[in-house]
């Protein structure tokens, strides 16, 4: 038992986390004692315990899992076996719940645990509808749907959508650079570790003493300065969150600028690892704006800063302003590893090389670039000087020609291909023209009379429901039946996966394109009621979004089902030119039995002869289990 | 079927879809009562970015129904691999070139539309907007009343002249947005925001707020009555000589200064 305490794992977790409660509980009476401030009429506040120890147990919870035992180790002058691959693979399903450095174990504990959020927050959603259905109900309090959509939009922004891609190229990136893992595979595996504490985090408000966080994901102060306590939940998620983006990204950077395999240049990476690159630059570069946004109304919230207090000098816009330096590039962040995942679908169910391919990898660094330049857009009706508004006008609309760029190349790339008509394509194709019309409003967007018109209605929430369910989750969907047989070794079910593709394409279409009319015609966003005169198309939304809903099941029983007994899939089912598809099915433990030399580029197809790459010639093919000794060790 | 002939069926097909996009664009009642000159820019300015748009767009689906259509795998193609096409520069420089043109146009002419629904006239009206959750009040300077300021739960506005709203926030953020104006302009703590319109259809049209401010977010509505000149000027005195005594004026006075 005491063995069983010591080491790594759940049960050392749970001891730490009582510590970390007793520790908030004594820093926090400690400190209040010490001060001895007037208005304290006792030393023991909840308030203060349950703040610190929003922080405390979270980091008593990562060290008792063992998220930080090497470097513990190692800090302590302890030998830290660096060699040691005792972390590495699994073996059971209980090496998925345990810290794992294998970046494609590490990549199906991302995708599966994004998933569920989605599950969560697609149910939450459900909820929503129910409300709106019709004007004036009572199905929830006005205080639980404010919470309901706010925890709807964060869950699904911070847990799913950006941890998800995070997850999928983490299991398919190293493998198509001829990597054995990722640069740092301990980093690799906290990063994953700080998801599920993010998640506890924003489920968890709704039990926080006056209910969850209900300021919406943009979490605006004033209001989110003196919110209940659930609030709090939110600040300390969004960090957690934060530094779980921030590292993968910085291993995704230095991964791929340093663990190519011999010949792969730059220009001859994948357009997924192009598009994982582009991401992570805006991801280091952003990320730390919303924690410092966070951090501000944290500070006022707990220390009185007044940041953001007017009336003792704090400036309420400034909040916007570091938030929207982050969420604006966030949303390329939500869609640029889409734009690779669909790169490599379309190149190879098109059987055609990218059109422009060079373009396309332009695309996504002037897309990084200009990405900077148009937070603002979001505030056209803030009250910000107004001159801001008309270069920021300018540069959202210029931001649309890399876009347009890479919908054109990938139309481009269909034309006189020999197009296999699978699910992952269906869901390629159908992203196409879901995303062009969510970009068309983009643009409509950009055009400042008429945002002062719809800006924060329910135009905007069609508008990021477009992009982000119509764009982001469409290439996902697509990308994780792409690379379901890879990840699992198992083929889907093919005809499940249509059905998948025709409720959702459908679906999305009737639940969001008439929210435009709606914003339009006066509909606010994030209310829990409305006019009478909206009560018609509302209800018809509502009645879309169930079967919107009940298509996601059509999803989860298919992989669910697949992945339990589907037929076993072979190396290469879809005849890929990349080195993913070159190792079996799962790969081998360290990917790589030989490391592969890349010779071209990665979508030659129709080229008599081209290879992407080839396995240089080693050893005799070694037994998975020894395989290690062969292969290059991932370094520290 | 020649690829010449379906690239014409293609074509047709196209066309009859912009065609019928564009009538069901002119069809569909997009907006609410168009009760201001800015109203009516801001209409037209979306109405060309709706005609800008259905092209493009048709010109997308147009490329991927036929691709289905006409490069479908189809029995036997198993293996087989499409023409090694990797570009076409000339290509890439034409769509790149034209949207950039496009989209500046039209950002242009978006520009052109915020100066003249911002220009500030000669002649020109101020009301003051208060916002407090989860209520809006009014304040009517002397030269509106041409007496005593105003404070009041309601908003008169006089046709044909220009209005400028100054909006100050009591606590948090809100939004002070009259949908049959097209205008919304946040109402932020610690600062005044403004912005202008000139009603030119008579009616009352609702007054909502656009800002996530709190619990009461949802029912945070007022209503905009435009009125004639003389009726505005009937409204202001009545309001003021019922201050005055007392009785009426009292909840809504009560109401600006609580
Ligand atoms: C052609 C490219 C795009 C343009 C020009 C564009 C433009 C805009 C503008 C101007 C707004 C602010 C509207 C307002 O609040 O008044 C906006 C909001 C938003 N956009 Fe886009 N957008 C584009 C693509 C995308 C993409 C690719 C995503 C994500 C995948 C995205 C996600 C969002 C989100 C989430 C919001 C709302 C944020 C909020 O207020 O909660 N957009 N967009
Ligand atoms: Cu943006
Ligand atoms: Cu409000």
């Amino acid at each position: 038992m005491a063995a069983k305490l010591r080491a790594p794992g759940f049960y050392r977790a749970g001891i730490m986390m009582l510590g970390g409660v007793a520790l908030a509980t004594g820093l926090t009476w400690l400190v209040r004692m010490t001060t001895g401030h007037a208005t304290y009429s006792h030393y023991l506040s909840g308030d203060a315990i349950l703040s610190v120890s929003l922080l405390a147990v979270p980091l008593a919870f990562l060290i008792g899992i063992g998220g930080f035992d090497y470097w513990f180790y190692w800090a302590a002058g302890r030998p830290t076996r660096p060699e040691d691959h005792s972390g590495h693979g699994a073996y059971s399903w209980k090496d998925y719940f345990r810290v794992n450095t294998d970046h494609k174990v590490i990549g199906v504990q991302y995708t599966v645990s994004s998933f569920f959020f989605l599950l969560v927050g697609g149910l939450i959603a459900m909820l929503m509808r129910a409300q709106l259905a019709q004007p004036g109900s009572h199905f929830v309090d006005a205080n639980t749907f404010n919470g309901l959509f706010s925890v709807h939009a964060s869950l699904l922004i911070f847990l799913f959508i950006i941890p998800v891609f995070a997850g999928l190229a983490n299991f398919v990136l190293p493998l198509m650079i001829g990597a054995p893992d990722m640069a740092f595979p301990r980093l690799n595996a906290l990063s994953f570790w700080l998801l599920p504490v993010a998640g506890a985090l924003m489920l968890g408000s709704f039990f926080a003493p006056g209910g969850a966080f209900a300021d919406g994901w943009t979490a605006y102060a004033p209001l989110s300065d003196n919110a209940p306590i659930g609030q709090t939940f939110f600040s300390v998620a969004v960090q957690f969150a934060g530094a779980s983006s921030i590292m993968t990204a910085l291993n995704f950077l230095v991964t791929i600028i340093t663990m190519r395999a011999p010949g792969m240049s730059f220009f001859r990476m994948p357009l997924l690892v192009w598009a994982n690159f582009a991401t992570s630059l805006l991801v280091v570069i952003a990320t730390p704006f919303i924690a410092a946004s966070q951090f501000f109304v944290l500070l006022d919230r707990a220390l009185g800063f007044n940041f953001f207090n007017a009336a003792h000098g704090g400036d309420v816009l400034m909040y916007q302003h570091v938030f929207w330096f982050y969420s604006h590039p966030a949303v390329y962040i939500m869609m640029l590893p889409g734009f690779g995942i669909i790169s490599e679908i379309i190149a190879v169910k098109a059987r055609k090389p990218i059109f422009g391919y060079r373009m396309m990898a332009f695309s996504l660094l002037a897309i990084v670039a200009l990405g900077f330049t148009v937070w603002a857009h979001h505030m056209f009706t803030s009250g910000m000087a107004a001159w801001i508004r008309i270069p920021m006008a300018i540069t959202t609309a210029i931001i649309a020609v890399p876009t347009g760029i890479k919908i054109f190349s990938w139309l481009a790339t269909l034309w006189r291909g020999v197009l296999h008509l699978d699910t992952p394509m269906l869901f390629a194709l159908g992203f196409l023209t879901t995303f062009t019309l969510g970009g068309i409003s983009g643009v409509m967007l950009a055009m400042v009379p008429f945002d002062i018109h719809v800006s924060a209605t329910y135009f905007i929430v069609a508008h990021i429901h477009y992009v982000l369910f119509g764009g982001s989750l469409m290439t996902i969907f697509a990308g994780v039946y792409y690379w379901f047989p890879k990840m699992t070794g198992r083929m889907y079910d093919e005809r499940l996966g249509k059905w998948h593709f025709w409720a959702t394409f459908i679906f999305v279409n009737l639940t969001f394109g008439p929210m435009h009319i709606l914003g339009l015609q006066g509909m606010p966003r994030r209310v829990s009621t409305y006019a009478a005169k909206f009560t018609d198309l509302n209800l018809f939304i509502s009645l879309a979004s169930f079967g919107l809903g009940l298509s996601t099941l059509v999803f989860f029983y298919n992989i669910v089902t697949s992945w339990r007994g589907g037929p076993r899939a072979i190396p290469n089912p879809w005849r890929g030119m990349t080195l993913e598809w070159q190792v079996s099915s799962p790969p081998p433990i360290f990917n790589f039995d030989r490391v592969p030399t890349v010779v071209g580029g990665p979508y030659e197809y129709g080229v008599p002869g081209a290879v992407h790459g080839i396995f240089a010639p080693a050893p005799a093919p070694a037994a998975a289990g020894a395989a290690a000794s062969v292969v290059r060790a991932p370094s520290q | 079927m020649t690829s010449r002939r379906s690239l014409a069926l293609a074509s047709v097909a196209a066309v009859v879809a912009v065609a019928i996009a564009v009538a069901i664009s002119f069809w569909i009642h997009w907006f609410p009562a168009q009760a201001t000159t800015q109203a009516q820019n801001t209409d037209r300015l979306y109405h060309v970015l709706v005609l800008a748009s259905i092209p493009i767009f048709v010109l997308v689906v147009t490329v991927i129904l036929y691709s289905v259509w006409q490069f479908r795998m189809k029995p036997g193609e198993e293996l087989k691999d499409g023409p090694p096409i990797h570009g076409n520069t000339r290509l890439e420089v034409f769509w790149t070139a034209i949207p950039t043109v496009l989209l500046l146009g039209i950002v242009g002419y978006s520009f052109v539309v915020l100066r003249n629904n911002e220009k500030k006239p000669a002649r020109e009206i101020q009301i003051g907007v208060t916002a407090q959750q989860f209520a809006w009040t009014y304040q009517y300077p002397p030269s509106v009343t041409g007496g005593a300021p105003l404070n009041s739960t309601q908003l008169y506005v006089p046709k044909g002249e220009s209005v400028e709203f100054s909006l100050r926030s009591k606590d948090v953020i809100h939004a002070f947005w009259i949908p049959a104006f097209r205008v919304q302009e946040d109402v932020v703590p610690g600062i005044t925001t403004h912005w202008r319109a000139t009603p030119i259809r008579l009616g009352s049209y609702p007054v909502v707020c656009n800002l996530l401010c709190g619990l009461g977010h949802s029912l945070m509505r007022s209503t905009v009555h435009v009125v004639t000149p003389a009726q505005f000027h009937a409204w202001i005195t009545s309001q003021q000589s019922a201050a005055a005594s007392g009785a009426g004026g009292l909840s809504t006075t009560g109401a600006a200064t609580g």
